[in-house]
Formats: C-alpha cells, structure tokens, sequence
C-alpha cells in the first residue's frame, strides 16, 4: 500500500487506486478482516466440536488428561494475554490520537507478551515432552501416560498415579485397574491439547510476525487519525486470538478438572 | 460465419491502443501485477495446465478399463491414477476454475470496479496456489498418492505408504487461495459496486459468485483443519480418528463432506451464473425471474452446509439423522429446478442465435438436468443404498461437474474471449468442438449410469466380465471428448495471433463489462460509471446502461 | 465379451424388486423432466430463432409458473423422500427370525462364519427363502459389502459393528464386491454369494468340517480368558451375570440405560470402563489385542446363547461385595497375565 507515493499530494500516501476515498478504503479494509474471521471461526469451530464430541465418549480420560496439565501455568497464560489485548487495544486508540511514540510502545508491549505467552506455552509443552505425554511416537519418547516416562524420573508423568492419587481426595470409586485404563485414553485428550494450542500457537507466532511490521510502520509515522486501519485490523486480529484462547483454557484446563466419574 | 458476427461488425474493428495486455511487458510485470485480469489470465494458464494434466489421468483410466482382467498398469497404479485424477480436476481445476479464472476477471468490472478489493491478496492467492499445486506436483513426481482423493481414514492415515502428508499439504494450502479469492469477491460486492448498482441489479454472475464465495470462506477452513488432522495423525501418529486409539474414522468423513459437500456447489454456482449471462445475451431478452435466480444461488449456498451427510447412508450413521439429511436434500434440488425453469422460460419469445457459448450454455442445462435429477435417485435413501459407490454415482457427479461446470466454463471463456483478448475465435471450428464435447461427453458418462445400476463398483482396477461393453463404449466416448477439449485449446491460441479484432462489444451483451474496450484497460474505467437501470435490459434500443 | 447388456442386475432378493420400482420411478421422472425442458428448449430454439425485423418480447417473470415449478418438484421430492425412506427403514430393521451370520473384513478378504461354526472365505451361502442377517466388522479399514443381486450395501468399519440384511428369493451364485475403496487390492476383494434351497443348505452346513457351534467355541473361550471367573451365577461373581443380557436393557453407574446389543458388549469387553453396569466396580480388564474379531463373534454367540437357555430372570439382582480387597485385585490381574502369555488356538478353523 505504501508504494503507491507517485499518487498527488492531496491523496493519503497510502491510498490505493481502486477506492475512491480513505473512507472507504479504510471500511473495505475493516470488513475484510472480519470476513477473514469468519473464516477463522469456521476452522476452530470444526477442531472445537471434534473435542466435544470426543470428550462425551472418553470422559474420565477427559479428566484424567486435564488433571495432568497445570492451571496456575495455563491462568497465568490467560492474564498475560488479556494484558496484551490492553496493550494492543491501547496500540490503536494511541494510533487513532496520532501519538506516534506511544502507539511504538503499546505495539512493542504487546509483542513482548505475546513471547511471553509462548515462552510459557513451550514450557507446557516441555513438561509434557518430559512426562511422555506427546502422543504419538514420533518425538523421542513413546507416549506413556500409565507407566511415567521410560527416560529420566519413571514417576513423572503417571496420570494413573494422579488418578489414584485422587481417590485420597474423596474418590475412593476409582481402583487402580481403571485407572490405568482411562490412563491410556488420554492420548486422545493429548491429541487435542497439542492440536488446539497448537494452531492457537500458530495463530500468535502469525500475530507477532504481523506486529514486527507493524511496528516498523509505525516507527516510520504512517499512521495517524487519517491512517490507521492496518493497526486497527492486526489489533482485531488479535483480539481475535485472545478470545480463541479464552474458549480453550477452560475447555483444556478447567471444565473437566477435579471431577470424578462414576 | 454465424449471423451475429455479420451483424455485429459492421465496421473493421480495431485494438485499443493501450490496454491491460499491453501496458506493460516482461515477466516482472505479470509476476509482480495487482491487476485483477492479468491476475486471471495467471490463474488461466495455471489451471489450464491442470485440467489437461487430470484428463491425461483420466485418458489412462479409461484406457486400462478397456479390458476387464485390470492388465495394463499395477492396481496401485491405478489407484494413483483415479486419485490424482480426482486431486487435480477438483482442487486444482474446478474449484478455481470459474471463479479465479471469469470471476476474478469480471467481477471488478460487472460492478464498475477499478479493481478487487485486495490486490495484493489477490495475486497473494495465485502464489499460494502455485505453492499448493507445487506440493501436489512434488507428490505426483514422488510415486504418486493413492487414497482416493476423499482420504478415507484410517486408509489414509495409516495403512498406504505414499506421500500422503505432501499431498494434504498441498490441498491445505490451495484450500487458502480459495479463501482469499472468496474474502476479496465477498467484500468487493458488499462494498465496491459503483453508484446505482444496487443488489438487485447486481449481475447473476456476480451473485452466483457471491454465494460461492460464502460457501469458500466458511467451508474451507473446515476442509483445512481436517487435513491438519489427517496429517499430524498420519505424521506423528495421534489418535483422532485411529480406532486402535479410540478415535472414530467416521468422524472424518462427517468433517470431510462438511466441505466438500458445499464444495460441489462451490464448484457449481458459479457456471450457473455463466449460464445466466449467456442465454439472456443471445436470447435478447431480459433474465425471467431475475429474483428467483439471485436468491436461488444463496438458498443452494445454505443448504449445502446441511446436507453433507447423505455421503453417509451406508456408513453406519442412524436411521434418524439418514432420514433427516435425505429430506434437507431433497430440498436442495427445489432452488436448481428453479433456476433450470427460469432459464428455460428466458428463452420464450426471445431471439434466439445459436453461437458457440450458447451452444455450451444449452448443452449445460440439458445435462445438470440429467446431472441433477440423477442426484435425487442418491438422496432417496432405499436406493441409494444400491447404487451408493457404485459407477452411478461416478456418472452423476461428472454430468454436474463436467456436463455442467466444464460446460458453464468453456461457454464462459468463449463468452468473454474477446473481451479478455480483444479476438474473436473461430466460429465455425469453435461451434463444431462444442457439439463434439457435448456428443463425447454423454457417450463417456451415460453408460456409466448403466454399469452403476448393474453394480459396478467405483474405484475398480479390474472388473467382472459382463461390465466391457459398457466400459468399451464408456472409453470410446472419452477419446471423442478428449478431442472436444483439445479443439479450443488449439483455436483459442490460434486466435490470440491471427482472431478478427473483436470490438468493445461484439455480442451486443449489456453489462458493464462490455462498456470497456477490449481487452479492458489496466484501471477498467476512467470514470466511475453510474448504473441507471436494471441488468439484462435487451430489447431497449438506445444503450443507456450507463451514464458516464 | 457378452454383448447383450441388460439395465438391471437380476432380483435375487425380496428388496430388490422394492429397489427397482423406485429406481423406475425416478428414472420416469428424470426423462420426464429432461424431455420436458430439450423439447421446449428445441422448440424454442427453431420458433424464436433470430430474424430480421422481429424482436424480443421483454417479459419478467411470472410468480405463479415460479411457485408452480417450485411446488411441484417439492410435492415429487417428497413422494420420493417418503417412499424411499420407508424401503430404507425397512432395510435398516431385520426380521426377528432372522439367520445370523457374522463376517469379518480385511485386507483383500472376506471371511464369515455361520452359527454353526462352518466358516468360509470369499463366499456366502445362504437359505432361499429365510431373512439373513450379517454382523460386519473391519479388521483393519473401511470396507463395504455390496450385492447388487441383493440390491444391499453396508459399510464394514473397523471398530463397530454394521449389519445388513436380505432374503433372497433365488437360488443362484451372485456378486460379492468391497464398494468402499480399500487400498491396493480393492478391486480383488471380491466373492460369491450363494443362495440355495434349504434342504441344499442344510446340507451344505451339514458338510462343513466345524469343530463345534459357534457359540460352543464361544463357551471355551469364555472359560479360557478367565471370563467366567467374574462373570457367574454364584456369589463368587465380581461381575454382572451374563444369563439373559443379550437385547434387554442395562443400568449403568452413570445413571444411563443402554440396550445390551452387539456393539455395546464387544466394547465392554475391550473398553470395559467405558459403560460400567450399576452396582458393580470397574475391575474389568481390557481384551483388547488379546482377542481377535473371529474369536469375539464367538463369545457373542455364547453370550446370545445364555439367553435363550434362561429367559426372565431380571438384571443385576444381585447385590455386590462392599469393597474389592487389594490382594484379590491382583489376582485376578495375574490370572490375566498368563492367560496373555499362553497362545490360544482358536477352535473351528476350517
């Protein structure tokens, strides 16, 4: 958009031929994005009831699963994206101001709890590296959800361990057997974990590349109150992620926590 | 010559001297271009080269069912073949084909656009799909896939030992041009169309790619997750649809058909908004029952997200929802029969010239008739659990896809060859390969009903006996088509050098689009035009579509 | 090569005369309709066609033709829809009466196995005259059973049980085809189906080397894999009893009812926690790998069969040992071990 500057003086440098106005490029530009959200919709919507139907069909695996991953990790994923929808939200009302060196800031705030929240992600995933919980066999490890992990501390890891460890917190129903069973159900739960958080993840590292530009953008002093539907629509965007993630950490971490079958 | 060229050019035509081919030259200039036509002639020569690829898959298919004992090639051999072949035709051909190649061409200019909303998405798009088709290549030129170009779990996940994962790659990735290609026309109709144009008197071309468009943006990332499903199960071995893990192999085949159910309508809305334009243009008259037409093209694009699972009548689904989603099918029909009426009706007391592109335009309704109606004996539940999977169903979908949709899109390219090129083809050449196809094509695919009903399965290397005569005459059709598909490849470049310079307007058609020279210029139109009328509006002596 | 082609394949069943007339129906009306619009487009084409000094009259529309071809594919579709949907529920049901026959599908194969024991490979013989119906499941991927003759078709998936059934009305031998593309040799899993008389097949079943009913093998594999250890009438049971269980309804701990029928007692036996019945622990071991698919149709068929010997008597009455000690857990776990380790034969193979 930017290299059309051969346009007249009396046009934004940043119109592009085919509007006719700002106005109208800007509101094309908007309602774009959440076209292109409805598209985002569609293909969470299709992984979210994949693990709903499943998660009827292997509830106690469900729990099982959802015990074995950290909630005070997973919380603390949730505030600082929350934060960094703030910051983003605060990226383009300082944009719309034409406040060019608080609109760098907020963009860089963002982006640097965007790393931190994959920063913590990576440290989930490498518990679960550690556990033998990645399902499949393709990296390193086996999955091994009963026996704790072959490599290392052979306790780490045990859901059926977790399991029956619940039973000294008020479920005296689940005997062992049936722990080791749901146990290896659980891949299934991991499955979707990796898969769900996995695209979610996908989804922010995109964000943060769209931020790196945004940010030289902004640096530069392209956007101001004529300018600044890109902020506006990579801060949609983002909002937009964050609000897949609102759905997915209670459905991974809490819905099926602490609750017992049977 | 036909009539309509007499009367047509009266005068020597000659070219613009400035236009979008000429406004600039070398490869950068198409390789790096915003222009929504120069992005179409791209797409044009990409998908060009994979039709003919897909049809070579299909020549061997065919030639190796010459015989039933199965002795020309190995059957994995085949199978690659018939699964290639359906990869390409459907990803790489028919889903791109109307709306990247005369969508993406026309629909700026049918609604007096300087351009699409995102250019820059726009020639993205085409990059993207190169990049998808590189992959589904690069597993072809690696031994080829052979899971059937549904991907059937757990056989695609687990049991072949073909690069199924760069091919779903491949498809993933293609599935995102279509995305893009979608978001660009959904927005551009909603917000770009010049003043005046109001939506109900917005082309039906337009609104046919419109609910196309619909179904691409909210059925195609459906179809991506999935394959992101099949390929981290197949790659690394999770448990989603693996019944050794638990996982159900059915619940692949409910998100599969979630898009590619909505995707044969993705595939054929917008020939029937080709169709539309044609049969007005060369009937002179005014589309009958514009309203019915426009609206039957999205009551088909919602309807088509309820019906997937008639996919599944035999897949050990409940009675009850069979019974549900044959009733929703059934229903599907009622908005195609209507639209085959009214363009029936459009003809009535009309003025009627029988040039090629609506030789293709009537050759299309005689067989998405037969294509259609043929549906219906697959949505009644009693029967189609004979004839599910068998060549009846091969028969019905290629009378929709290729007596429809192929159809629809080479009356299309001969509809707007002369806007796209500034030539006119030849008529004579051109009107005697549109009978050969039309011949070709129902000699190759009406036995096919025949050997479905008799039980043919599809999918089969080798076959009983009793079945040659059938696939005999089935292959002796085919080599007959192939010549009706490889006729306007030769005429049409043929023209491009030697073609009567064909005026701004040769078929004397309405739409803004004509209103433009041929071929167009780089920015479609000096001014924004201003729409005073409704679309269609033949018979009105004075063209007073515009005022500028 | 033959070279008279017929458009139907033979009726060899009592639903494939239902299937045809629905087919001719449609057919009827598919050229009703195609005719319909070629003749008016031909029509049209000749009396309008462009000439001189005649022009185009404008017309719009006319919403009574919309609503009458609206309405009247509507009203068609939904005679189709009813009759077609009757014949299918109607082959979705089998008779009560119905034989039993069970099959097993694999890569390129098909294999079934009669009550009897007799087992069979490629081919499926069967009583004119009598509903059969057969029990389906994949050892691997997705497979179909088709009989065009029969006009019936299922889906054979890997980790459930379909069914189909038919009558057949004809001695003669007819096509056996996988319909669901399977991999490489797909187009080689084909067989016979053969249906004969009666006394024929009685014969026929009278010839076959079986090593006991299946439902007999069926009993010894339940003693072999330590079944009966839980699974008995007396008040050493840790499990439910399995006399009469085949098609009544069961209580589960979770408040739920389900119907005790094929596919909810082979998943008890390899996913056992996934439906524990009321007022029992879930101590049940998994079958799974431990088991094949053949050898699970057996233990089905003994199940069955304890039904008919006692009839009536209500479910789950029995109340349940309070609390399982830890020793006997392990027992039993042990007991299961072993019978892991000791290769089984499974009787009957032909």
């Amino acid at each position: 958009m930017s290299n059309n500057q051969t346009t007249t003086s009396a046009h934004h440098p940043a119109h592009v031929h085919q509007f006719d106005s700002m106005e109208q490029q800007n509101e094309v530009a908007s309602f774009g994005m959440w076209v292109f959200l409805l598209t985002e919709i569609m293909m969470f919507g299709g992984l979210f009831a994949a693990y709903l139907i499943y998660r009827i069909k292997f509830y106690p695996a469900f729990v099982a699963g959802s015990t074995s991953i950290s909630v005070a990790w997973g919380f603390a994923n949730t505030l600082v994206l929350i934060g960094s929808s703030w910051t983003m939200a605060m990226g383009v009302w300082a944009a719309q101001q034409g406040k060019r060196k608080a609109q760098v800031w907020f963009i860089l705030a963002t982006m640097v709890l965007g790393a931190a929240f994959l920063g913590v992600k990576a440290k989930e995933y490498y518990d679960k590296y550690e556990e033998c919980h990645i399902p499949g066999h393709i990296i390193g490890k086996e999955f091994n959800a009963w026996g704790g992990c072959k490599v290392g501390d052979p306790s780490m890891g045990n859901i059926a361990e977790e399991i029956r460890d619940a039973k000294h917190h008020g479920d005296p129903s689940i005997p062992e057997n049936s722990a080791i069973e749901t146990a290896k159900q659980t891949q299934i739960f991991f499955s979707f974990y990796f898969a769900m958080t996995g695209l979610h993840a996908t989804h922010m590292l995109i964000g943060l590349g769209v931020l790196t530009w945004l940010l030289f953008r902004a640096k530069r002093g392209e956007f101001g109150p004529e300018y600044y539907s890109p902020v506006e629509n990579v801060g949609l965007y983002w909002h937009f992620v964050d609000i897949v993630w609102i759905f997915l950490f209670p459905l991974l971490y809490l819905i099926s926590r602490h609750q017992h079958h049977g | 010559m036909s009539t309509v060229n007499q009367v047509a050019i009266p005068k020597v035509e000659v070219m613009p001297e400035k236009h979008y081919l000429n406004d600039n030259y070398g490869i950068r200039s198409w390789l790096l271009t915003k222009d929504h036509k120069r992005i179409a002639v791209l797409y044009l020569f990409t998908i060009t080269f994979f039709f003919f690829l897909g049809g070579l898959f299909a020549a061997l298919i065919r030639l190796e069912l010459l015989t039933p004992q199965g002795d020309l090639f190995q059957s994995d051999t085949y199978n690659k073949l018939f699964t290639m072949h359906g990869v390409n035709m459907i990803f790489f051909f028919l889903i791109p084909s109307v709306p990247a190649v005369l969508g993406n061409f026309l629909v700026p200019l049918m609604v007096g656009a300087k351009d699409l909303a995102f250019p820059k998405i726009n020639l993205l798009s085409w990059y993207i799909f190169i990049a998808g088709a590189a992959f589904a290549l690069a597993a072809l030129v690696s031994g080829g896939v052979d899971t059937g170009w549904t991907f059937y779990t757990p056989l695609s996940s687990g049991f072949l030992k073909t690069p199924v994962v760069v091919l779903g790659v491949g498809i993933l990735i293609a599935g995102f041009a279509s995305i893009f290609t979608g978001l660009n026309f959904i927005v551009t109709v909603h917000r770009m169309r010049a003043p005046g144009l109001t939506w109900g008197r917005l082309p039906l071309f337009v609104w046919a790619n419109y609910a196309a468009s619909l179904i691409m943006v909210l059925g195609t990332p459906v179809l991506a997750i999935t394959l992101i499903l099949l390929v981290l199960e197949r790659g690394f071995h999770i448990g989603i649809f693996d019944p050794k893990l638990g996982g159900d192999p059915v619940l692949f085949q409910h998100m599969f058909w979630f898009y590619s159910h909505p995707a044969v309508y993705i595939m054929i809305l917008p020939g029937m908004g080709v169709i539309s334009e044609i049969i007005t243009c060369f009937s002179r008259k005014r589309v009958f029952g514009y309203t019915f037409i426009a609206f039957s093209s999205i009551a088909i694009a919602v309807f088509g997200f309820v019906v997937w699972a008639h996919h599944m009548f035999v897949a050990g689904i409940s009675t009850y929802s069979a019974l549900v989603f044959s009733l929703l099918s059934f229903a599907v029909a009622i908005p195609s029969a209507v639209k085959v009426f009214n363009w029936t009706a459009t003809m009535y007391k009309g003025s009627v010239t029988l040039s090629t592109p609506m030789l293709y335009a009537l050759g299309f309704i005689g067989l998405f008739t037969i294509g259609g109606l043929t549906g219906l004996f697959l949505a009644a539940l009693g029967l189609d659990i004979h004839v599910h999977d068998t060549y009846f169903v091969v028969a019905h979908f290629h009378y929709v896809m290729v007596g429809g949709m192929v159809m629809a899109y080479l009356g299309g390219l001969h509809f707007w060859w002369p806007k796209m090129t500034g030539r006119l083809y030849p008529e004579a050449w051109a009107k005697m390969a549109a009978l050969i196809t039309f011949i070709g094509f129902n000699l190759t695919f009406f036995p096919q009903f025949i050997l479905g009903y008799l039980g043919m399965p599809r999918r089969y290397h080798a076959y009983p006996e009793e079945f040659q005569v059938l696939n005999v005459l089935s292959s002796a059709g085919a080599s007959v088509l192939a010549v009706g598909f490889i006729l306007p490849l030769i005429y049409f470049l043929y023209s491009l050098r030697y073609g009567q310079v064909a005026g701004n307007n040769p078929w004397k058609a309405t739409g803004l689009e004509w209103e433009t020279t041929s071929p167009p210029p780089t920015h479609n139109f000096e001014e924004t035009p201003i729409v005073t009328c409704d679309p269609y509006n033949y018979g009105d002596d004075e063209e007073v579509h515009v005022v500028k | 090569m033959q070279f008279n082609v017929p458009f139907f394949p033979e009726q060899a069943s009592t639903a494939a005369k239902q299937v045809d007339y629905i087919y001719l129906f449609l057919v009827a009306i598919t050229a009703f309709f195609s005719l319909l619009i070629a003749a008016l487009i031909l029509y049209f084409i000749i009396k309008y066609k462009e000439t001189p000094g005649r022009k185009a009259e404008q017309i719009h529309g006319s919403m009574l033709l919309e609503i009458t071809w609206s309405v009247i594919p509507l009203g068609i579709s939904l005679i189709i829809f009813v009759w077609a949907a009757w014949l299918y529920v109607h082959m979705q049901r089998a008779p009560a009466n119905s034989l039993e026959v069970y099959g097993v599908a694999k890569q390129w194969m098909w294999k079934f196995q009669h009550s009897g024991g007799q087992r069979e490979i490629n081919a499926l013989h069967v009583p004119v005259g009598r509903p059969v119906k057969v029990t389906l499941i994949s050892q691997d991927v997705i497979h179909s059973m088709f009989v065009p003759e029969f006009r019936t078709k299922v889906d054979v998936l890997p980790n459930r049980y379909t069914s189909l059934w038919f009558e057949a009305t004809k001695p003669g031998t007819y096509h056996l085809f996988c319909s669901q593309y399977c991999g490489t040799k797909h187009s080689a899993m084909i067989g016979q189906v053969i249906a004969m008389t009666p006394e024929d097949f009685e014969n026929w079943l009278a010839s076959g080397k079986a090593e006991g009913s299946s439902a007999s093998n069926g009993e010894k594999l339940f003693q072999q894999l330590g079944c009966v250890t839980c699974h008995r009438a007396d008040s050493a049971a840790r499990g439910p009893n399995l006399m009469g269980l085949y098609g009544r309804p069961v209580k589960l701990t979770d408040g739920r009812t389900v119907l005790a029928d094929d596919n909810y007692i082979r998943e008890s036996i390899l996913v056992p926690n996934a439906k524990v019945v009321s007022g029992f622990q879930p101590i049940m071991p998994t079958f799974q790998g431990m088991i094949s698919e053949e050898d699970l149709f057996q233990v089905m068929n003994y199940i069955k069969s304890m039904g008919d010997q006692q009839q009536g008597g209500p479910l789950n009455n029995r109340s349940y040992p309070d609390q399982i000690r830890e020793n006997e857990l392990r027992h039993i776990q042990e007991q299961m071990k072993q019978q892991e380790t000791t290769p089984q034969k499974p009787a009957g193979k032909k």
